[in-house]
Formats: C-alpha cells, sequence, structure tokens
C-alpha cells in the first residue's frame, strides 16, 4: 500500500501545480489586456474618483507579477481593501471585489454555487446510470434488435440540443400532463423534497443528452474488452455471458467511463448555461454570462478560477478513482 | 467411451476451411499432439473441442463428442457445463488470458464457484489448494496478487491451476510454453507431465513445436491445411515418418544436439570489436542495467550467436552494436575505428518483418531507403539495383511494386534483408530473425543468410533465444544472463562442454526430439538445478 500513497501524494501535488498555474494564466489573461482596466472594472458608470480609487485598490502601478502575488495573498490569507472613509475586510479565500455589483466575489460565487452543484450532481448520477447502463445493455445485446433500438435512441439523444429537450420535457410533463409544477429552485435546506421534484426535469435534460455519450462509449470500450483474450478464458471455463459481460468486461471499460465523467462534471458546473437559463435556475453559468456581458473583471476571474478549480478537482479524483480501478496505474 | 471422439470435422471461417474433416480419438488418461505450421487448423481443432466457435459465424461440421458430451448439438448451458469442468483449456499467452483486474485467487474461485456451487470462501481454498499443486511457492499470499505481479512462468501455473481446480478429465493446451524461455517451459511440460501421472488428466497438446510434442505426447497428429497428414505413436512417427510432409518438417527442425552444417569459412581480419558495453535504463532506485561489462569481437566471414532468455540483455547488445542506442560506457570500434551512431556499414535485421516495414509503401521503396539516403544514384540505377537484391534474396523482379500485405511471413524477412543488404554493409546484426517464422521457412531463410554470408564475406550476429538456431547458424557464440556473457566460444565447444553452470542448465532445458532422451532429462531436471 506503500506505492498507492506516493502515488496519492504525487498527485496530489500535480493537482497544486496545475491549479497555481491555472490561477497565474487566467490572472494574466485578464488583468494584462490593453485598455483602462480600472475602468472596466469600475463599470461604466463609475465617477473618475471611483475609477481612481479602483487603481489604487488594484496596485495598478505595480508590476503584474506584484499584482497576481497580492491576488495570491488575498486568497489564502485575505486582504483589506480601503474605500477612503472606510475599510472592508475580504477574508480569505477572497477573490476581490465586483465593483458593479457592490459586493464580494465570494459572496455572489456561494449563492450560486449550491444550484449549480444540485444540478451537476443529480445529472451526473442519472446520466451515469442511463448512459452506462445503456452501454452495457447494447454490448451484451450485441447484434440483436434491441442493441439497434437503443443506437438509434443514442443517436437520437446525442443529436438533440438541450434546450428543445428541456423544452419538450417542460412542456409535455408540466403543461400537458401537468405532473410536476413548472421548475423554480428551492434550496435543498429548506426543504429536500421539493428541492428534488423541482430539479427533476433540469436533471434529465442534461442527463439524458450527455448519457448518449456515455453509452456511447461504454459499449465501444466494452466491446474492445470482450474481444480481449482473458475473455475467451473465462467463456472456454463455462462463465455465463451475464458474469462476463458484468464483472469482466465492465471493469475493463470503467476507465474511459471514469476519464469522461471527470471532463463532464468539471466543464457542467461552469458551463450548463443553456439548462439553468431554460429552467431558472440561478447557477454559476448564468452569473458568468452575465458577468462577461457587463464586463464584470473580477466576477469573470473569480468564476473562472472556481469553475477550474472543480475541472482539475474532478479529474484529479479521476485518476485516484482509476488507479482503484487498475493497479498497474500505480506503477507507472 | 474414449475421452474424445472427433469424426469427420469441418471448421470454415467464410470461404477459408480451417479444418477439412478431420477425425480422431483419445482414450482417458492419454496423450495426443496436434503438430502443425501456422495456419494448419490445430488451434481451431482445441477450441471446437470445447465448443468456441459457437456464435462466431463459423460453421462447424461433423461430431465432436467431448467427455461424454456431443459438443456440436449440445445446448448452452449443457456446453457451459462441460468448459472448465470436464474439459479445460490452457493458453497460449499467460498475461492476457487472465483478467488484468482481478486477483488471480479470485478468477480461480470464480470458475470453481460456476461449476460446483460452492461458497465463497470454499471456493478461496480451493484456489489456493490447486495454486500450491502447480507450484506457486506460498499461494496462500500470492493468491491475492494480480497477474501483473506474477513472472511469465507463474502467470501459465496460474492458469494451469484453473484447469486443475474443477478436476477436469481432458486437459487442452494450445501452445502453452510458446510465451515462455527455454527454462520456464521445461517446467511447464515437467508439470503437465507430473499432472498426467498423478491426475490421469487426458492431454490434448496443440503446438507448433515438435520437441515439445516429443516430451509431452503418446501420440502425435501432424496436420497442414486443416487435414490430417499423419497420425500414430509419437515414437514411430518421429522415427520412421511415412509421408513426405512430415519429413520435411521434421528435417527442417533445428538440433540442438547436431553440429553445424555449413562449411566454415577461414575467418577474416576484425570488422567490429566492442569493449566494456554497459547500458542503462532508468534512473535512480530504477536503475537498471541491461548490458554489463560486454566485450566482443567479429570477424570478417564469421558469424557469432548471442543466446539469452527473455531480459538477458541481447537485443539491446544488438541495438548498441548497430548505434541504435548510445551505450552508458564502453566503445565500439567498425575496422579498428572507434564509431558512435549508425554506419552504413552496420545494418540490422528485425524480429517482425510485418512490423518492421512500412505498410504504405511497396517493398521496392522501403528497400531503396538505403540506396537513397547514399544519393548519387537516378532511379533507373536505384531500380535496377533494388530488383537485383529481391533476386538475390530469392525473391521476383515483379515484387518491386507489391505492398508488404501481399507477402507470407518468410517473404518479408526476405525482403529485410534485402533492405539491409542495400547499404552494402560489413556486418548485418539480425535480432531474433526467424522467431516469428515456421520451421520450413525458418531453415530457409537461416540457408539464405549462411549463403549471404559466404558470397559476400559478411559478418554476422545472430542474436535469439532459440539454441538450437544459434547452434546451427554460428561459429562461435556468447551466452548472455543477466546482462553479462556467461560464456563464450567456438559453437562445438560450448554445445558439447558448457563450462558455465548456467550454460548447462539451458542447454537440458531444450526439448529432445527423442522421447527416451526428454524422459532422461526430465528425471536430471529433478535434481536441484545450479543456482
Amino acid at each position: 500500500m506503500n506505492g498507492f500513497g506516493g502515488f496519492l501524494l504525487r498527485r496530489a501535488a500535480g493537482t497544486l501545480i496545475t491549479l497555481l498555474a491555472v490561477s497565474v494564466l487566467v490572472y494574466v489573461v485578464f488583468y494584462a489586456t490593453p485598455g483602462n482596466v480600472a475602468q472596466i472594472t469600475c463599470g461604466p458608470r463609475c465617477s473618475p474618483e471611483q475609477v481612481h480609487q479602483v487603481a489604487a485598490q488594484l496596485r495598478l502601478d505595480d508590476p503584474l507579477y506584484l499584482r497576481y502575488f497580492h491576488f495570491l495573498q488575498g486568497l489564502f490569507v485575505g486582504q483589506d481593501y480601503s474605500t477612503g472613509t472606510s475599510v472592508e475586510h475580504c477574508a480569505a479565500p477572497c477573490l476581490g471585489l465586483s465593483y458593479q455589483s457592490d459586493q464580494q466575489v465570494l459572496t455572489l460565487l456561494l449563492a450560486k454555487l449550491p444550484v449549480s452543484l444540485s444540478l451537476v450532481a443529480g445529472a451526473m448520477v442519472l446520466w451515469l446510470v442511463i448512459g452506462v447502463g445503456t452501454g452495457v445493455l447494447s454490448a451484451w445485446r450485441r447484434g440483436r434488435l434491441s442493441e439497434r433500438v437503443l443506437t438509434v435512441l443514442t443517436l437520437a439523444g446525442w443529436a438533440t440540443p438541450v434546450f428543445v429537450l428541456g423544452l419538450v420535457l417542460m412542456i409535455v410533463v408540466c403543461g400537458e400532463l401537468q405532473l410536476l409544477p413548472f421548475p423554480q429552485y428551492v434550496r435543498f435546506g429548506d426543504d429536500p423534497e421539493q428541492w428534488a421534484w423541482n430539479l427533476l426535469l433540469p436533471w434529465l435534460s442534461l442527463a439524458l443528452i450527455e448519457a448518449a455519450a456515455f453509452a456511447r462509449l461504454t459499449r465501444s470500450a466494452m466491446l474492445e474488452t470482450l474481444a480481449e483474450d482473458h475473455i475467451r478464458t473465462f467463456r472456454a471455463y463455462g462463465v455465463g455471458e451475464r458474469a462476463i459481460v458484468g464483472r469482466h468486461a465492465l471493469r475493463g471499460a470503467l476507465a474511459p467511463v471514469i476519464a469522461l465523467n471527470a471532463n463532464n462534471v468539471g466543464s457542467a458546473i461552469g458551463g450548463a448555461v443553456l439548462t439553468e437559463t431554460l429552467f431558472g435556475l440561478p447557477g454559476i453559468g448564468q452569473e458568468l454570462v452575465h458577468a462577461v456581458k457587463v464586463v464584470d473583471l473580477p466576477v469573470v476571474v473569480g468564476m473562472v478560477l472556481v469553475v477550474a478549480f472543480f475541472v482539475v478537482i474532478a479529474n484529479a479524483v479521476a485518476d485516484v478513482l482509476y488507479a482503484l480501478a487498475d493497479r498497474r496505474v500505480v506503477l507507472a | 467411451m474414449s475421452l474424445v471422439e472427433v469424426t469427420d470435422l469441418t471448421v470454415e471461417f467464410g470461404a477459408l476451411h480451417a479444418v477439412d474433416g478431420l477425425s480422431f480419438t483419445l482414450e482417458k488418461g492419454a496423450a495426443l499432439a496436434l503438430v502443425g505450421e501456422s495456419g494448419s487448423g490445430k488451434s481451431t481443432v482445441a477450441g471446437a473441442l470445447l465448443g468456441l466457435h459457437r456464435d462466431t459465424g463459423a460453421r462447424v461440421g461433423g461430431s465432436v463428442l467431448v467427455a461424454g458430451t456431443d459438443v456440436t448439438a449440445a445446448s448452452d448451458a449443457e456446453l457451459r457445463g462441460l468448459r472448465g469442468a470436464k474439459a479445460a483449456m490452457v493458453f497460449q499467452d499467460p498475461l492476457s488470458s487472465l483478467d488484468p483486474y482481478y486477483a488471480v485467487g479470485d478468477q480461480i474461485a470464480e470458475v470453481y464457484r460456476v461449476h460446483t456451487r460452492a461458497s465463497r470462501r470454499a471456493a478461496r481454498a480451493r484456489a489456493v489448494e490447486v495454486l500450491d499443486r502447480v507450484g506457486i511457492p506460498d499461494a496462500a499470499r500470492r493468491a491475492r496478487s494480480r497477474p501483473h505481479e506474477f513472472s511469465g512462468g507463474m502467470r501459465q501455473r496460474a492458469l494451469i491451476a484453473m484447469a486443475l481446480a474443477c478436476e477436469p478429465e481432458l486437459l487442452i493446451a494450445d501452445e502453452p510454453t510458446t510465451a515462455l524461455d527455454v527454462t520456464v517451459q521445461a517446467q511447464i511440460l515437467d508439470l503437465l507431465h507430473t499432472l498426467r501421472q498423478e491426475n490421469g488428466l487426458g492431454l490434448l497438446l496443440v503446438t507448433h513445436d515438435v520437441g515439445v510434442a516429443a516430451e509431452s505426447a503418446d501420440d502425435v497428429l501432424v496436420m497442414r491445411h486443416g487435414r490430417a497428414v499423419e497420425h500414430g505413436p509419437l515414437r514411430r512417427v518421429l522415427a520412421a515418418p511415412e509421408q513426405p510432409y512430415t519429413r520435411e518438417l521434421l528435417a527442417s527442425v533445428p538440433r540442438v544436439d547436431a553440429p553445424r552444417t555449413a562449411p566454415a569459412e577461414e575467418a577474416g581480419e576484425t570488422v567490429l570489436e566492442a569493449v566494456g558495453l554497459r547500458r542503462e535504463f532508468g534512473r535512480g532506485r530504477r536503475a537498471f542495467t541491461a548490458v554489463d561489462d560486454v566485450s566482443l569481437t567479429l570477424r570478417r566471414g564469421e558469424t557469432l550467436g548471442i543466446v539469452g532468455e527473455s531480459g538477458s540483455g541481447k537485443t539491446t547488445l544488438g541495438r548498441m552494436l548497430v548505434g541504435l542506442l548510445e551505450p552508458t560506457s564502453g566503445t565500439i570500434r567498425y575496422d579498428g575505428r572507434a564509431h558512435s551512431g549508425v554506419d552504413p556499414s552496420v545494418q540490422m535485421v528485425f524480429q517482425d518483418p510485418a512490423s518492421s516495414l512500412n505498410p504504405r509503401r511497396t517493398v521496392g521503396e522501403s528497400i531503396a531507403d538505403p540506396l537513397r539516403a547514399k544519393g548519387g544514384q537516378d532511379d533507373r540505377a536505384v531500380r535496377e539495383r533494388v530488383t537485383g537484391l529481391l533476386e538475390r534474396v530469392g525473391l521476383e523482379a515483379a515484387h518491386h511494386d507489391r505492398y508488404p500485405h501481399e507477402f507470407s511471413g518468410g517473404q518479408r524477412q526476405r525482403i529485410g534483408i534485402a533492405r539491409a543488404l542495400a547499404a552494402d554493409p560489413r556486418v548485418i546484426v539480425c535480432d531474433e530473425p526467424v522467431s516469428a517464422l515456421d520451421v520450413t521457412t525458418q531453415a530457409q531463410v537461416v540457408a539464405l543468410l549462411d549463403e549471404l554470408r559466404r558470397e559476400l564475406g559478411l559478418a554476422l550476429v545472430f542474436v535469439a533465444h532459440d539454441l538450437a538456431v544459434v547452434r546451427q547458424v554460428s561459429d562461435r557464440v556468447a551466452v548472455m544472463r543477466r546482462g553479462q556473457v556467461v560464456e563464450t566460444g567456438p559453437v562445438d565447444e560450448v554445445y558439447e562442454n558448457p563450462r558455465d553452470p548456467y550454460t548447462r542448465q539451458l542447454l537440458a532445458a531444450v526439448p529432445a526430439l527423442d522421447p527416451e532422451v526428454a524422459a532422461r532429462r526430465r528425471a536430471a531436471r529433478r535434481e536441484p538445478a545450479p543456482a
């Protein structure tokens, strides 16, 4: 197990370095852009005095690397923003201030994050169950009618835009059949049952489309494994097809599924804009689009960093799962 | 009733008749070897005994009775009841034949539970028991290891343990030792022999290696193009083959105990010299010395054989000699000059002719590469030279514009040799040049190399794991183990009077073509081997 501990340590170090590199990149891309950064950050309705104050708070006179270190310092120990008359403390992890909405970026973020996490967590469970299940089934029933039907459904799912599927679901389930009320975000802490009922349609419409990719990936990975020599061994020893597909072939197909899932989870946290907009979910995706539209730089930088954080963490978790699924990874 | 009764078996894959009207029987406790070259249909027969061609699109005709089960007519459930329980199969490549994700013991336990409905605990205990039976040391602990943590020989033992788990009456072994080193091969063959004696197992052994058959079987069935060529008691077939093909096959098998047939040349001046060659891979704690202080000389007109088991460093040494790998330390001299990097005068022929030729280019273009690299020749001259080379290695001018996949394995190796000759080399390093080829083809390629050596005054380095082939082609031989040369000298001297204990151990492990000798050697191997 010593080898596995070492592997975890190496992986954690790699994750940390990646996160730092991402933060440098994001910071430089947004703050080293040409133009009056203070004016852009403050917003179009700012008076010259306010712009001046923002420039001071952003320390625009300092060289870029010092500003970046200052930003990092804010992340780890917090920092104070002087507004001339009072001092506003931004506790760690401080992502900066949004001058346009007059709020700390972190506060904004914390209001949106639970929505996005709720959406993605539920959808992930669904897309894994539906996608991997469909993939296993179509690998098992390969060449038969049921597989062909599944393939057509999968392709249809893949080709459907999320807003079409979401709209159709809403019209049918909420409008025609009146099985559910039109979705409205309810916080988990307030009423878990209503939380789930209201998120059911967003989960379904996001998951069904992602599930199509998982179904295809699972199917092809399983067919590949099924062609390997060790599958032949177990057939030659009288092991039933169900155990061969479910135990041996699925195990071999897990690695690519884990990798794809990490990518999807990471990007859906900041990227499920369409689903969020369609169902009126005030998540990170929507907020990010809004911030980009009004050029609220601190919010954009903060959100992009947080989304990147989730992508990197999701991939690190995937690597560890990967190693648990296949111990040979640890040796490499 | 016989253990196996095969009557008029045919197996067709599309238009290919893989097996064509084959009949044989195998009595309880007896051993039959199916011997043939690649494409003879021998493995297809092995699969047919367990009904493995069902649902694969192959058409199977005739009747196959195994341990009382009519394989061609049985239901899927009856077939599963046969597989593993009454007849169990051992495959060629023990690494890919086990599931990489599960512990070895668990895989054996799974098979045991399919057939016995035993509890998990009882199945695990059984797995440990059979692993111990096949000689896995510390079986209770090693049962929890995954296949990649086992050596090649241990993996094959584990597969045999899986086969034994349900105490079958028939063991089908499809090239069980082909992927293994010769000393490990001897251990596995000895194990199969012991199991037959002690458990009364019937054995159907599929092999391309007549020596392996001679070690293990009572009867032999020689196959070619899906048909039986000759079938009879092993002793009789080996001593007095009746069919011309059997005679040709036996004549092609290189003998480790026969002196070299080709006339020895008067060796000329030294063309290649290596002094204190050493090569490491990896760094720090993972550093591994593949070749450790090897010195050798090669003279014009002679063949130096380098023989060793996998991991002995022979391929690394070969690559350093042609300059494909830089030595970590030591020097290589061509014609007395210190040298590094590749040089036209030292060429290489690779093991796998299929993957060492670019599949998207015609063979003529591949052979012309060294000529074009040298430059100074127009297209017509290059084409003429390539055509000459093709004819020189026994191919035809018309082959110039064909692609590698249109050729057989032996022809592809000839193309590889032609490409090596194109640069007018003085030395050719051949890395396992014939180990991917059937014995009859092997003999032809070996003869070609020998002819080229004599006519062109080439010096050859012949790297191989096959002791018999090395004896056939070499003037001098170097035996490698763990990166070092343990013994070197004139080939007959080393083979007749090996001084190093490891050389003796290697030679004792080579399967003998004579069953009597094989039995004597097997008894000798039971004595503790030198470390």
